[in-house]
């Protein structure tokens, strides 16, 4: 990677057909930037995932922003919405074992990404940042 | 960005159900797919085989689908086999420990035989 500094915005409404865009779009990014395939494979499942909590568990929020910083070693990419009803419960990675519905979407992101962190306000709604450091 | 569901049945040594997907599962497409699936078992079809050969992604609701389904036709002494060869959804269900739920197979005839 090469740049630095750079910073790509996203706003899609929240709701299910509008996931697919932002998955395209962070698969966009991540091949400029020269991250491998399963990496960018790793990325747009994430982004998605993030998106799909937002959709589910923050139905008051109209929107999504998705924020992609470029660093020389590293996408860092927020995921945020305005919902003030997200609860941590949403949040939490489920414990794998016996096979449930639902609840496997934060597990995978923690599972595919570098860094994830989660900012809870009850005022501003939820914001997901995740890292991912480019393999040389 | 879409999902395309055939429902067909498998005419083999072990008769079964089979459902091919093509395209991808994700929070907009899996309902098409849950109806699918979930409307087989009600008709009574507890040995499903679901052809993912042809899909592109998966993500954790189309995941949810596939465990819900697993979990209707156990009611009944059923099973849900799977049929994937793409590493990259392979390497979903490997996360996620659903490779110890499913029984995956590289052709749909293995898939069959096993269930």
């Amino acid at each position: 990677m090469t740049e630095d500094g750079g910073l790509v915005e996203l706003k899609i409404p929240s709701r299910a057909e509008w996931v697919g865009v932002a998955r395209l779009a962070i698969a966009g990014i991540a091949s400029r930037l020269q991250f491998s395939i399963e990496d960018i494979e790793d990325l747009k499942l994430a982004v998605a995932e993030a998106c799909t909590n937002c959709i589910m568990h923050a139905s008051d929020s109209d929107s999504i922003a998705i924020s992609c910083s470029i660093k020389s070693d590293k996408l860092i990419v927020t995921v945020a919405d305005t919902g003030k009803s997200a609860s941590s419960r949403a949040l939490e990675p489920k414990r794998l074992g016996e096979p449930k519905v639902g609840g496997l979407g934060v597990f995978l992101i923690r599972s595919l990404m570098d860094d994830v962190e989660y900012e809870l306000n009850p005022e501003s709604g939820t914001r997901l940042t995740m890292t991912k450091f480019l393999r040389t | 960005m879409d999902i395309k569901v055939n429902v067909r049945e498998h005419d083999g040594q072990r008769p079964c159900s089979v459902v091919d997907l093509n395209g991808e599962i994700d929070v907009y497409t899996s309902p098409k797919v849950k109806e699918a699936i979930m409307g087989l078992i009600d008709a009574g079809n507890y040995a499903l085989v679901i052809n993912l050969e042809n899909v592109r992604y998966i993500d954790s609701t189309g995941l949810g689908v596939l465990i819900g389904g697993l979990k209707r036709v156990r009611e009944h002494s059923g099973a849900v086999n799977l049929v994937c060869t793409n590493p990259q959804i392979k390497k979903i269900f490997d996360i996620t420990g659903l490779v110890k739920i499913f029984g995956i197979y590289d052709t749909e005839a293995t898939a069959c035989e096993n269930l």
